[in-house]
């Protein structure tokens, strides 16, 4: 496990809640150095949440859970497109919409995880492909509820509790989001160690053994699709409201296979990993793609050759072993 | 008295291999019996079709009177029978302490709750701490299985077993690759079990099996061709013929 879930583990006797402190003051010293790094940027910060979003959704099935998917964008891009939907239908408080959205992705979660967890390997991959590319197919025919190839436009939300207002330099939705992605994180940080989280653990290392203690295998994994999908929801919503148009990149086979990157990049089977790999990813891929605007998918290839053949259990596995020794303690943990 | 578990007629075939044929017996409740028979003769298939691992060809399976022969492996389980494996198939990446907790929760119904404490739950947390300090593992609790040593990891199997509460408890072969220091507390586990429970327990070991059974069966060829006291097993020529002759090349097994 990450170095810095064993260091919340050794701390837990002396605070109960320390992982989740760990979580929301992980997430607020990011969120303060995006904005001091790219202050007049804070779209592409807002942007890059609602993608960890779905990088820490498509890590309960995949990383938690064993899953292969190659189509988890469909859970994400649904939801943005119920979002926009509601939003231009009259609905535009964003907390209510943000409950469209969570409610969109678990119903899209629980359908795919339903056909796609009743396999195993290779065609369970293929089949969470088909998933994906059929609603892809279907966002672009579905022109009068999705916007087809332009896109669905005129998401003009309230403004957040009646008070703060999407302006046009993003302030409120960058602050938004982050204090969102907070909450959904610390509330996961807490969902994995649960029982169920750990039984989904159990499942991903050996089924039959899982079934072997008296569990039933398929029902979990639905579950878990189900709560992968609110999460995915929750970056949805945030995504249409924030950027005011969802397109049909947000249902593409590039996102699904970008985020799956991602989490290997940042290490799957942790959530600090999804967490770093897709913020790593993502700052790297912008700063690179901004002063190299020929060569920088080159760059990106090279990133993620570097990360496999140096921390081939990503990113957080690699702190996990340095910190120990850069900082002498927890090493006995 | 009732019987926990019955077979009746029970047969299994892969194509045109009949593994097992024809065998039926029951447990009751405080039998302690070990299934032996040479390589080959279809032990594990049986175990595996008394699991709901693979459904039988034909024959009934009851427990506790009512037909299972239909169920499927978690109901099964639920209902107290319980096996562990021959090869040891544990959650690989997980502690000791969580791999049994694991089996703990599952037991009580605590595996659907999404935002409780796991395995340090008071009420899980004394019940894999005594039964880990019974087999002598308390000390690994914090270890992840895959880091653990092959004599260590039958034991957590067996520890897995022990916590689901079983009221039939099938054994797989548990001594097998265990260091000869640590087979002693398998059998001694075993001993300590609940009295009204039934054991089945395939073995290789001779020892073994006179120091635990009451009472043996004995498979060849998928047939069940004896079924006694041990002195009688090794008083029986049939037997002899069938496999105590080949003991001496099963007694270690590659």
């Amino acid at each position: 496990m990450a170095g810095l879930s064993t260091l919340a583990k050794t701390s837990d006797r002396a605070f109960p809640f320390a992982a989740e402190l760990m979580g929301v003051l992980s997430i607020a010293a990011l969120g303060m150095l995006g904005f001091l790094l790219f202050p007049d940027d804070l779209a592409f910060l807002t942007r890059l949440i609602g993608i960890t979003l779905l990088v820490l959704s498509l890590d309960l099935v995949t990383g938690y859970c064993g899953v292969a998917t190659l189509g988890h964008a469909a859970l994400f891009g649904v939801s943005a497109y119920a979002v926009g939907n509601a939003c231009i239908g009259g609905i535009r408080e964003p907390i209510l919409l943000l409950g469209v959205g969570i409610i969109a992705g678990t119903i899209m979660g629980a359908i795919s995880g339903a056909l796609i967890t009743r396999f195993r390997g290779l065609p369970q991959l293929v089949l969470s492909i088909a998933i994906g590319q059929l609603v892809a197919a279907l966002a672009n025919k579905l022109s009068s509820v999705t916007g087809g190839s332009d896109g669905l436009s005129g998401i003009t939300p309230d403004p957040v509790l009646g008070l703060f207002r999407f302006d046009m330099y993003s302030r409120t939705a960058f602050t938004f989001s982050l204090i969102v992605l907070a909450v959904v994180f610390v509330l996961l940080l807490r969902f994995v160690r649960s029982p169920f989280g750990l039984l989904c653990r159990g499942i991903r290392d050996d089924d039959l053994r899982a079934q072997m203690i008296g569990a039933t295998v398929y029902p979990r994994l639905v579950i878990m699709y189900a709560v992968s999908g609110a999460v995915a929801g929750v970056g949805g919503a945030l995504n249409a409201m924030t950027a005011g148009v969802v397109g049909l990149d947000s249902v593409s086979f590039e996102r699904s296979a970008e985020v799956l990157v991602m989490l290997v990049l940042g290490g799957a089977g942790n959530l600090w990993g999804a967490l770093f790999g897709s913020v790593v990813f993502q700052i790297f891929e912008h700063i690179v793609s901004a002063t190299n605007p020929f060569h920088w998918m080159t760059l990106v290839g090279l990133l993620l050759i570097a990360i496999v053949l140096f921390a081939p259990r990503g990113l957080s596995h690699g702190v996990a072993v340095l910190w120990p020794k850069i900082f002498k303690r927890g090493g006995r943990a | 008295m009732t019987d926990l578990l019955t077979l009746d007629k029970v047969s299994r075939s892969f194509g045109g291999l009949r593994v097992n044929e024809n065998i039926s017996f029951r447990l009751a409740p405080g039998d302690r019996v070990a299934l032996i028979g040479p390589n080959g003769a279809g032990k594990t298939t049986l175990v595996n079709v008394i699991s709901g691992d693979i459904p039988p060809t034909s024959g009934t399976l009851h427990l506790e009177g009512d037909n299972i022969t239909r169920l499927g492996i978690p109901a099964r389980v639920q209902r107290g029978l319980v096996r562990t494996f021959q090869v040891t198939r544990l959650f690989a990446t997980l502690t000791a302490a969580d791999n049994v907790a694991l089996a703990i929760m599952q037991r009580k119904g605590l595996t659907r709750r999404f935002f409780s404490a796991a395995t340090n739950a008071p009420e899980v947390r004394t019940e894999w701490e005594q039964l880990l300090g019974t087999l002598g593992i308390a000390h690994l609790a914090r270890i992840t299985v895959s880091q653990l040593a092959y004599g260590q990891q039958r034991l957590l199997e067996l520890a897995i077993g022990l916590a689901l509460n079983p009221k039939v408890l099938l054994l797989d072969e548990p001594a097998a690759g265990v260091p000869h220091d640590e087979a002693p507390k398998i059998l001694e586990a075993i001993e300590r079990l609940p009295a009204d429970i039934a054991v089945l327990m395939i073995e290789h070991d001779m020892d073994l099996v006179f120091r635990f059974a009451k009472r043996v069966l004995v498979l060849a060829n998928g047939r069940l061709i004896f079924e006694g006291t041990p002195q009688a097993v090794t008083a029986d020529a049939e037997v002899r013929r069938a496999y105590l002759g080949s003991y001496a090349d099963a007694r270690r097994p590659a």
